[in-house]
């Protein structure tokens, strides 16, 4: 698993860019001016989750390998990696040209100590369940680090490509700055944040990737989405992220503007709380599952701006949803299913819901509710500020909820948290099952690309039987663009980081 | 002065009533920095992790320690830290300020100047049909919700003219003074059709108040003009109610104007305090809930010393 010939071909890809580069930069605008409604809300890239901070944070900082937009793992810090044969060691060569924003080298020691700030519980580090298999890490020189795992763990690399785990400078975790200043190895440097108003980031002229395609970024906080559009069209503003389908779908009728919609792994779900009656029992699970038009929810709360899904959402290894249980609707179906389970009456429950997070979860609530009426379910729907909807949410504290779900480019490291035994949110699925169990352990280990697909799809395929929860659709990013903005590649991670390379036309 | 030194001495005691009113609520909404930090991966965090992240937002301790801790700073002029910011809460409040300050300012001026002179000519127009006409405007201004106002303006100036002011990064006036002009007009006559539909309409009926009092007939029958006695004899007493509501209306634009901000895209007080609610940053909101407090008790005395002054008759503090 030496990544060589991904070194050669970016190696070429690389030259070819500088090459664009130097024609581009001379017709490019310094700042690339940027808007988004959403501000990051913190800059310790250890402990940041929300969707926006993670946004900001790549652009500064930088992990160890990242996901292309194939979601193909690629040298970031690392300039190649390699597993060993019983998958329990994983050597890393750095490249040597990484340097942090400081002036100083990115060296062993700077990711030994990133990894260990990353384990240690007083860090309240995000993504530490992902790193628990490091039994060690040596470091036998400046460019070499090895990681000795207690059990094999195939997903762990994946895993260190999320900005959540980036190499941070070890003399700034003794110094305890991180989180206060940001000091990365990414290809901007961050030279001025005001919360929930504006950020300001430089081009980083030792980045080891190569010169920038703009001299900097200007981020603007424009809170209502309607505003970021009417910014664009006033061309205030070169490139924006929306959240919102309603305002995106508004952007390819703009001729000077251009939208940018890519499939994402997160996913739209309804979830059951399986542990509440009557969710406890099977067929009252698969009945709702039954009775729900997954394509009418997705046409009439999201305008068709997405695609049906199961539970596995990665473009490599998802299959038809068609061929899950019940994803053709079949009411005759969910009502026999809710006789047999003694329900023929329907009973009542409450779906909750977080305003605005989605922007759609109110009305895929509306028309799931009017759904399950036809079945005899009667559903109260309860809207809450999202902060009360997550402390209920973890608390398990709900009938059902309509809920999207953030995604990962491995299905372990996506779903072990939820359908394991010892699975952290096990809390806020409330269902084991020992074949969901076996199956991830099974998929854990694997090395094998074909096996590992076989077995999380036989995963996907029980999770859609037992129905725990239903799954709904996958929706886009977007992101939308003056045309003579160019480069910017948009990824299923919902990643900026090829704003590294995109160039402003005068 | 006795006056003005009883108002002035119940200042701390409202202000301690509104801490403990603020710290207690915002603690009772179930969520907390952690979860408003992390969101759904806040589950992911061990007891030990929590804890230590409890610790560093200064949710660990008890809430009396917490407040008592406090409030021992806010004695020493200091508000506590904002853990969004990682500065102090009075230094944030006071870079956000006054942008708020300039747009209240701002609107109050568009709503008197347009509100007042609107109210004045439908009194001494009753029930014609120009009377009717500012009537049916105000109405109109009273009821547009102000976001649909800003997002209308927004939308005819971007879609029909493909200009807007630039927004989002904000220039003080001291910087910029046209820019900055150039930014907050829109926004202040957003806020400030909706204030002069309320001053107009108040200061319609207590025209037509005053216009039917004796002292009035008496004016007139003593042969003043009608500029004379709409100008002179009417309208200082006409003002009060004016200058109630305005003070009123002043004190709730000083605690920002949430909505308006947030269509504009203003970082003013407003957007502030939702934004630290929303992120569960206890001390900003603490803070700023404190200071908007202070303003309204010092434009409610403000009004009241108004009042003296409009009409001699009214003695402050007296039984």
């Amino acid at each position: 698993m030496v990544y060589r010939t991904g070194r050669l071909l970016s190696g070429i890809a690389l030259a070819a860019m500088v090459g664009i580069a130097t024609v581009s930069t001379q017709a490019s605008a310094a700042t690339l001016h940027m808007a988004w409604s959403q501000d990051a809300t913190g800059l310790d890239p250890h402990k940041q989750t929300a969707f926006s901070s993670l946004r900001l944070l790549e652009l500064v900082y930088e992990p160890l390998v990242r996901l292309d937009a194939q979601l193909q793992i690629v040298p970031a810090i690392a300039d190649s990696w390699q597993f060993s044969k019983d998958a329990k060691e994983l050597t890393f060569k750095l490249n040597p040209k990484a340097k942090f924003q400081n002036g100083a080298a990115v060296t062993a020691a700077d990711v030994k100590a990133s990894f260990e700030r990353i384990l240690d519980e007083k860090t309240g580090a995000a993504a530490r369940a992902n790193f628990l298999s490091i039994a060690s890490i040596d470091t036998p020189d400046t460019t070499t680090v090895v990681f000795h795992l207690s059990q094999p763990d195939v997903p762990i690399l994946t895993a260190m490509s999320d900005v959540n785990a980036a190499i941070v400078p070890a003399s700034e975790i003794a110094a305890g700055s991180i989180g206060i200043k940001a000091v990365g190895s990414g290809p901007f440097k961050l030279d001025k944040w005001d919360p929930n108003a504006k950020e300001v980031l430089s081009a980083n002229k030792d980045w080891a990737g190569g010169p920038t395609g703009v001299d900097g970024i200007e981020i603007s906080v424009l809170p209502d989405e309607a505003s970021i559009l009417a910014a664009m069209r006033a061309k205030q503003v070169d490139f924006a992220l929306l959240n919102d389908p309603l305002v995106a779908t508004l952007v390819p009728k703009e001729p000077t503007l251009q939208l940018n919609r890519e499939p994402v792994l997160a996913y739209h779900v309804l979830q059951l709380n399986p542990s509440r009656k009557p969710m406890t029992e099977l067929k009252v699970r698969q009945a709702i599952s039954c009775a729900i038009d997954r394509q009418e929810v997705l046409d009439t709360a999201s305008l068709g701006e997405g695609k049906v899904t199961g539970p596995l959402t990665i473009p490599a290894l998802a299959t038809d949803p068609s061929a899950l249980f019940c994803y053709k609707r079949d009411v005759e179906k969910a009502k026999k299913l809710m006789a047999e389970a003694g329900h023929a009456d329907g009973f009542s429950a409450t779906v909750i819901g977080a305003t605005g997070e989605p922007p759609t979860a109110a009305a895929e609530a509306q028309v799931i509710q009017s759904q399950l009426a036809e079945i005899g379910i009667k559903l109260d729907i309860k809207m809450m500020e999202l902060n009360v909807y997550v402390d209920a949410w973890l608390k398990g504290d709900f009938d059902m909820a309509i809920a999207l779900n953030g995604g990962r480019a491995d299905p372990y490291t996506m779903y072990n948290r939820y359908w394991t035994k010892a699975g952290n949110l096990q809390k806020v699925a409330n269902y084991i099952d020992d074949t969901l169990d076996s199956l991830m352990q099974k998929g854990r280990v694997e090395t094998d690309p074909a096996e590992r697909k076989a077995t999380f799809g036989e995963f996907e395929k029980h999770l859609a039987e037992v129905s725990p929860w239903i799954w709904l659709y996958t929706s886009y990013s977007y992101t939308a663009q003056q045309k003579n903005v160019e480069g910017f590649v948009p990824t299923p991670t919902g990643t900026l980081f090829s704003l590294a390379k995109v160039t402003v036309k005068q | 002065m006795t006056y003005l030194m009883r108002r002035l001495a119940t200042f701390p005691l409202v202000l301690l009533g509104v801490s403990i009113l603020v710290f207690v609520a915002i603690r009772m909404v179930p969520g907390d920095a952690i979860t408003a930090m992390l969101g759904t991966e806040a589950g992911l965090l061990t007891p030990q992790q929590r804890q230590s992240l409890a610790a560093y937002f200064g949710i660990d301790q008890p809430w009396l320690v917490q407040y008592w801790r406090w409030l021992l700073g806010v004695f020493q002029g200091n508000l506590g830290i904002s853990v969004t910011y990682g500065r102090p809460v009075l230094d944030v409040i006071l870079e956000r300020f006054p942008l708020t300050l300039e747009l209240a300012l701002m609107s109050m001026i568009i709503a008197l100047a347009v509100g007042v002179p609107a109210g004045i000519f439908a009194a001494t127009r009753n029930e014609r049909p120009s009377d009717l006409g500012v009537r049916v405007i105000a109405m109109i201004g009273q009821s547009t919700p102000s976001f649909v106002l800003g997002l209308l303006i927004i939308y005819t100036l971007s879609a029909g003219f493909g200009v807007l002011p630039a927004m989002g990064a904000f220039v003080p006036l001291w910087q910029d003074p046209l820019r900055n002009l150039g930014q907050l007009i829109l926004p202040a006559l957003t806020l400030g059709f909706a204030f002069a539909a309320s001053v107009t309409r108040i200061s319609r009926s207590a025209m037509l108040d005053v216009l039917s009092d004796d002292y009035v007939r008496t004016a007139r029958s003593k042969g003043a003009s009608a500029r004379s006695v709409i100008w002179r004899h009417a309208l200082p007493n006409a003002l009060i109610p004016v200058v109630t509501l305005s003070g009123i209306e002043f004190g709730y634009l000083l605690g920002g104007a949430v909505i308006v901000e947030q269509v504009f895209a203003l970082p003013g007080l407003g957007r502030m305090v939702l934004d630290a609610i929303l992120q569960r940053d206890y001390a900003l909101v603490q803070g700023c809930v404190l200071f908007i407090a202070f303003n309204f008790m010092i434009i409610n005395l403000l009004v009241d010393l108004a009042y003296v002054l409009l009409d001699p008759r009214i003695r402050l503090g007296e039984q």
